[in-house]
């Protein structure tokens, strides 16, 4: 895929990304958000940065099952759109739910399971994001850093965990996003174990 | 017929052209891609709300007023919109998205409904509607709603005390608690098709809560019948507990003498108690109960014990460990 293709897909990406914000914000000038906005604008972007971690997660088996190289060129933007929608929705329910209050916000999260396992999700996702440049990664060199980004692992099972921890009785929709990710990491999981084992009878430094 | 292999130097499109095409086609795609994220997310979030309309209740009377505030049947805080009341609603018969509940109710028919009360009492009887709405007139009582899940409302409803039709029923002396059941019909509740619950709902009240003159059988609301969405045609409220005590679109009413199983309660025993009052200090296991959103208005304001019906229920559970009757 040329230089200049590869450009309008990540262009498309980055313009997709940002129309759920962008209605969100129209949504919210014209007092369109339904009976609880605050809630919904803190459960979209919570939803979103689900949406984005799976994504981002979904890249490399498809890369690996299509043969498309060309698609691990738009996992950097996938994951940063993942860390953004994150940011939002914890600012949503700092300010909408907590009104600003670093000691309530502190307390709440004490108290609450699925606000800890929140937070853990987001917290993984800052270093993600710092050495997510070309610059960094050379830094770190290939190996610790794709090591390092495993975190996105942990961060997309405990956003899902998260999720399904608050759902009063109706849990399909985050199931739908734990089975995703199963699948996903399913695969992974698949790959690992069938490399392990002639890597076992050979040698063990031809394990990628 | 043109040979596919001879085409004139006057076919071959020029550059400039094959690149502004190339260049229109993509913004092409770029704004149907736009748009159709935009309507997967206007799906999340639909704008067009159908209009709710319901017949006008004859006859409703205000409220004795020289009592309200003692009685606390009307609460002097601004009321919650029609709007709002009749699109965020929590009616798993029609569908777990609050949002959802007023378009799967569309059309929800209660022509020909009843309502049986038996059980414990000396004159058992299966109310037509009319009949059931007959015992009193309706009153329009201003009450907090409180949901479990940390929002309120302000609803202006119109219904009479439960215990008025006790006064018809008779409760024998044996007769200690009140079970109520909502309709079973998945083809009228399309929600009932899926078992997120097991169905059909139902609740209780303990007598004396049953008799408390708060806890009534409401009919309307804003002066109408009740719409679908707010259990048509007539439904269970009592203000000063959670909004799942207040069972919607009612069939049977049953005096027992022992505690009736309830369907939240049953779900979730370590969540959802028998009594379910409202109580900022006993918090749900998995959020505080401390604060609550008041639907249309921003920021969130502590929870009031019992609802902010302390003085009318408080003596209902003097001597209750309200952390272990929850």
């Amino acid at each position: 895929m040329k230089e200049n293709d590869i450009r309008f897909i990540k262009l498309l990406i980055f313009v997709n990304g940002l129309v759920p914000l962008a209605s969100l914000v129209w949504d919210q000038s014209h007092k369109q958000l339904g009976a609880n906005p605050q809630n919904f604008l803190i459960l979209t972007t919570g939803m979103m940065t689900l949406i984005f971690l799976v994504l981002t997660m979904a890249v490399t088996p498809l890369r690996k099952i299509t043969g498309w190289n060309w698609l691990i060129q738009l996992r950097r933007m996938l994951g940063l759109y993942a860390f953004f929608y994150g940011c939002l929705h914890f600012l949503c329910f700092f300010s909408l739910d907590r009104g600003f209050s670093i000691s309530s916000t502190l307390t709440e999260m004490v108290k609450r399971k699925y606000l800890i396992i929140g937070s853990i999700a987001l917290l993984v996702m800052i270093p993600l994001a710092i050495t997510s440049t070309n610059a960094m990664i050379k830094r770190m060199g290939g190996k610790r850093w794709r090591a390092l980004h495993r975190l996105a692992y942990v961060a997309a099972i405990a956003g899902v965990i998260h999720y399904y921890m608050q759902v009063k009785a109706d849990v399909r929709q985050p199931l739908v996003f734990a089975a995703v990710l199963a699948v996903l990491l399913g695969y992974r999981l698949v790959v690992y174990l069938r490399q392990a084992k002639p890597a076992k009878a050979a040698t063990p430094a031809a394990k990628q | 017929m043109k040979e596919p292999d001879k085409i004139s130097d006057n076919e071959v499109t020029p550059p400039a052209v094959y690149f502004n095409r190339r260049n229109f086609i993509r913004t092409g795609i770029l704004a149907a891609s736009a748009v159709a994220t935009g309507m997967a997310y206007r799906k999340l979030n639909p704008v067009a709300k159908g209009e709710v309309k319901t017949a006008k209740l004859e006859g409703v009377i205000s409220a004795p007023t020289a009592t309200n505030a003692a009685t606390g049947f009307r609460v002097d805080e601004p009321e919650t919109s029609f709007e709002d009341i009749t699109h965020y609603n929590n009616f798993y018969e029609f569908s777990t998205d609050k949002e959802g509940v007023a378009p799967a109710a569309v059309g929800f028919d209660t022509k020909g409904w009843q309502v049986s009360v038996d059980g414990l009492v000396n004159k058992p009887k299966v109310f037509g509607l009319d009949d059931l709405l007959k015992i009193s007139p309706p009153e329009e009582r201003i009450y907090r709603m409180r949901c479990v899940e940390g929002w309120s409302m302000v609803i202006p409803w119109a219904g009479f005390s439960l215990s008025k039709l006790f006064d018809v029923v008779e409760p024998t002396s044996a007769a200690k608690y009140v079970a109520f059941e909502t309709l079973l019909d998945p083809k009228r509740m399309p929600g009932q098709r899926s078992d997120v619950l097991n169905w059909p709902y139902v609740e209780g009240l303990r007598m004396d809560e049953a008799m408390h003159p708060l806890a009534i059988l409401a009919s309307g609301i804003y002066g109408n019948a009740l719409p679908p969405q707010d259990g048509a045609p007539i439904r269970l409220v009592t203000p000063w507990k959670y909004g799942f005590k207040g069972i919607k679109s009612i069939v049977k009413i049953k005096l027992v003498a022992d505690q009736p199983r309830t369907s939240w309660s049953e779900y979730a025993p370590n969540e959802y108690g028998f009594y379910a009052n409202v109580n900022p200090q006993v918090d749900h296991p998995r959020w505080s109960q401390a604060t609550e959103q008041r639907i249309g208005a921003s920021g969130r304001r502590p929870t009031l014990m019992f609802n902010g019906y302390e003085e009318q229920v408080g003596h209902l559970y003097t001597g209750m460990d309200l952390r272990k009757n929850f």
